[in-house]
């Protein structure tokens, strides 16, 4: 009885969120895969709980990593629903390969900064030292978009290193600084802002900067269209900028 | 030697479970860059990371069996207390996801490390970013392998053999190498076999405790990750000579491990 009960409430809890997702006035639901740049697994993860307390009947799981690692799923036919590329190249890639429905928008800029130990204690002041033989220095692989970037900024400086390593994200490169295997790498100032107490930011003057754009798009194959666009439109609104404002990205 | 019957869903299955495999396979044969292949196959880096990969692979191989041989000794024959907590505890890398192993070895051997911090300080070695850190962390997840096949060699062999050397004057010495060694020699073997195939595919580790440099980190393994990225046609053709390359070490070890009879 009991059994019989539980299986009749187990039926209509499923079948709701169908019938909900035909009716476009109904609340959205159902769950939505997001591919993000790794340098935005802060701010997706908030924008994403945002979105779901508002709207509980939806879910949202991302998958985070470098964005030519996404791009190549992506063209590779991994189920992604929405694509955040830390940069326009990788998501030409995408859109190249006609998966991209619509066209893709900027949402979002970042800025370079040199992470650093807490409090600096080799004192590093600018680009230029980071030539100093007495560093260990990481960046990411220059197929990276973070690693391309990084070096357009060192050749802006006319700086030339051989990093001790060629992290496959950026967040790897500030996990080593923040592990203290690097005294230093180059990575986004939102990196830094996330890891505040276990580095220290040193920022790159205007001359020798480089500004990321980060474009997002809703995959034509995606399942779920109308839960994908809302997340992008959260993403552009009011909301999801305030979010990128707090975490020290810039607006477009 | 006939076939026996097999119950209809069970060959279904079995056809499901062969296909897992053996998709992905055809996978690579069928987009096997034929034109490419050869170039990529002899680019400068791809070339680097195959002569690094043999290197470190090598040179696990060598400190697995030097310290691993031992250790299986040990195994097959000590008792004392925790004993078996000890065995558990290093046979942890055969199950443990590799990127834990990497952060574990930081931790340890990092320049932070409980002991890198010593390294560091009294001698100016530091570890990470090093062909080093490669080869330690291939030979920590590697040398498992070939201490259990080792130790399972020992405790399957014969004793009345050492017994009869010793009680003709042999020390323990010569009674190992003249009569143990001889007769573990085909589990050392498929053991070492072992331990290499697992050391050349080592990626989450190395990663992470020795990070991605070409020409001293950047092992075969890494090169095919950055190449899907860049060169997915380099990727795929050096998929596939890892492939067979691993092809090659089960068929090697085909009488050796996995006996017919």
């Amino acid at each position: 009885m009991l059994l019989a009960a539980l299986l009749v409430f187990a039926s209509c809890g499923g079948g709701l969120p169908q019938s909900s997702t035909s009716d476009s006035t109904a609340p959205p639901s159902g769950t939505i895969t997001v591919f993000a740049a790794s340098s935005l697994t802060d701010a997706f993860r908030r924008v994403g709980d945002q979105l779901t307390s508002r709207y509980p009947g939806a879910h949202i799981s991302f998958n985070f990593g470098s964005s030519s690692t996404l791009a190549t799923q992506i063209v590779n036919g991994a189920p992604a629903d929405v694509f955040a590329s830390a940069d326009d190249v990788n998501m030409r890639k995408v859109t190249a390969a006609g998966l991209v429905d619509g066209s893709a928008t900027v949402f979002a800029t970042n800025r370079l900064q040199i992470a650093v130990a807490p409090g600096n204690p080799k004192g590093i002041a600018s680009l230029a030292d980071l030539a100093r033989r007495d560093l260990v220095v990481v960046l990411a692989a220059p197929s990276v978009p973070a690693g391309t970037y990084a070096l357009e900024a060192l050749d802006k400086a006319g700086v030339t290193l051989v990093p001790a390593s060629q992290e496959l994200d950026v967040r790897a490169v500030l996990n080593k600084v923040a592990l203290g295997e690097a005294d230093a790498g180059i990575v986004y100032v939102t990196d830094v802002m996330s890891a505040a107490r276990r580095v220290t930011g040193v920022d790159i003057p205007e001359g020798q900067q480089v500004v990321a754009r980060y474009p997002v798009a809703t995959l034509r194959d995606s399942r779920n269209q109308r839960l994908s666009s809302l997340f992008v439109r959260f993403l552009l609104g009011p909301d999801g900028q305030r979010v990128l404002d707090s975490l020290g990205f810039a607006r477009p | 030697m006939r076939s026996e019957p097999i119950p209809r869903p069970f060959a279904l299955l079995a056809v499901l479970a062969a296909a897992l495999f053996l998709l992905p396979l055809a996978g690579l044969l069928v987009r096997f860059p034929w034109a490419e292949a050869v170039g990529a196959l002899t680019s400068p880096e791809i070339l680097t990371a195959a002569g690094l990969s043999l290197v470190t692979s090598l040179s696990a191989t060598a400190l697995s069996i030097l310290l691993g041989v031992p250790l299986a000794m040990v195994y097959a024959r000590a008792q004392f207390p925790g004993l078996r907590v000890v065995r558990a505890l290093t046979t942890l890398p055969m199950v443990l996801p590799p990127v834990v192993g990497g952060v574990a070895l930081l931790v340890a051997f990092g320049r932070r490390g409980i002991v890198g911090q010593f390294l560091d300080s009294s001698f100016g070695i530091r570890i990470p970013f090093t062909t080093t850190a490669a080869v330690l962390a291939a030979t920590f997840v590697a040398m498992p392998f070939l201490v259990l096949t080792v130790e399972a060699g020992l405790r399957s062999m014969d004793r009345r053999y050492e017994e009869a050397a010793r009680s003709l004057g042999a020390g323990r010495w010569m009674v190992f190498r003249r009569v143990t060694l001889p007769l573990v020699a085909p589990s050392l073997y498929a053991g070492a076999v072992l331990c290499w195939a697992r050391a050349l595919g080592e990626f989450g580790a190395t990663i992470t405790f020795a990070g991605n440099v070409p020409g001293s980190t950047q092992t075969l393994p890494l090169a095919v990750y950055l190449a899907l990225e860049t060169r997915p046609e380099a990727a795929i053709a050096l998929s596939l000579v890892l492939l067979l390359l691993s092809l090659v070490v089960l068929v090697a070890l085909r009488d050796r491990y996995l006996p017919t009879s």
